[in-house]
């Protein structure tokens, strides 16, 4: 029997697989893939509550998560566009024009 | 028993292609198993009863965001990998570190968890008047939920404009 623990475990697991991702890697593509799948981690939980509540508004709740995550994919890949016309690279370790 | 075969199953390619797309080298083999990865978090939704769920996860995102990744990658042509460069100043261990804090978190909510079980959760207090998953999510979204809706259909059309404008050639 597959109780909504066991996908609450699941992506627990898989949110944990991305923090590290976003924590490790210093790709800042494979460390936005990373933030979407987190995104989508959640979105699991959502839709295994709103499989046991018998309740569409997790789903709902989905739909708004979506939208979001693919708004702040375009954003954020224009963002890494416009930064390597200017530095010629990828790693965020030479991203630090910013820090004081 | 099907159930828990199909839900072992699909776990465990959900976790395997999590792993491989965030220890791979190759950042387009990266975003292949981020493919595969979508896929098979579509096909968890489809045991979970989410049949439009999945169908717009393949669409927006194993369609539409994967793609904007994969011209991301050949545009930005990565002749010199990033991980070849080497910071001086970077703390390796520390984002293992921070990785082992959030996971003790996550433990110690499980702990808690199985410590002090929740309460009965409360039966679904309204009886929706249509069956059937697209037709139940539809009627939220455009009676209980409409004003989000349009908010987040308002979120997009700025997302819109503000990647055009930044993708300009002068910034």
């Amino acid at each position: 029997m597959i109780t909504p623990t066991h996908y609450m475990l699941l992506s627990a697991a898989l949110f944990m697989i991305r923090v590290i991702g976003v924590m490790v890697r210093r790709n800042i593509i494979i460390i936005f893939m990373s933030i979407e799948l987190i995104l989508n981690a959640v979105n699991i939980n959502l839709v295994a509550f709103s499989k046991e509540l018998q309740n569409g508004i997790g789903q709902v709740f989905v739909v708004f998560v979506i939208a979001v995550a693919a708004a702040e994919a375009a954003v954020g890949l224009g963002i890494i566009l416009a930064f390597y016309r200017n530095k010629e690279t990828v790693n965020i370790d030479e991203m630090n024009l910013m820090r004081w | 028993m099907g159930e828990a075969i199909a839900f072992y199953t699909i776990a465990a390619f959900v976790l395997g292609f999590a792993v491989l797309v965030v220890s791979t080298k190759d950042t387009v083999h990266s975003v292949l198993f981020l493919v595969l990865d979508f896929l098979f978090v579509a096909a968890l939704y489809v045991l979970l009863g989410a049949q439009f769920l999945a169908a717009i996860q393949v669409l927006v995102y194993a369609g539409g965001i994967v793609v904007l990744y994969l011209f991301v990658v050949m545009l930005v042509n990565l002749k010199r990998p990033p991980e070849a460069h080497q910071d001086p100043n970077r703390r390796g261990k520390l984002g293992f570190a921070l990785s082992a804090v959030v996971l003790a978190e996550l433990g110690a909510i499980a702990a808690y968890g199985y410590v002090r079980p929740a309460p009965a959760l409360a039966q679904a207090s309204q009886v929706l008047p249509v069956t059937g998953n697209t037709e139940e999510i539809g009627w939220l979204l455009y009676t209980s939920y409409l004003i989000p809706f349009e908010i987040a259909s308002m979120l997009l059309l700025v997302a819109m404009i503000g990647a055009i404008i930044l993708a300009k050639r002068e910034l």
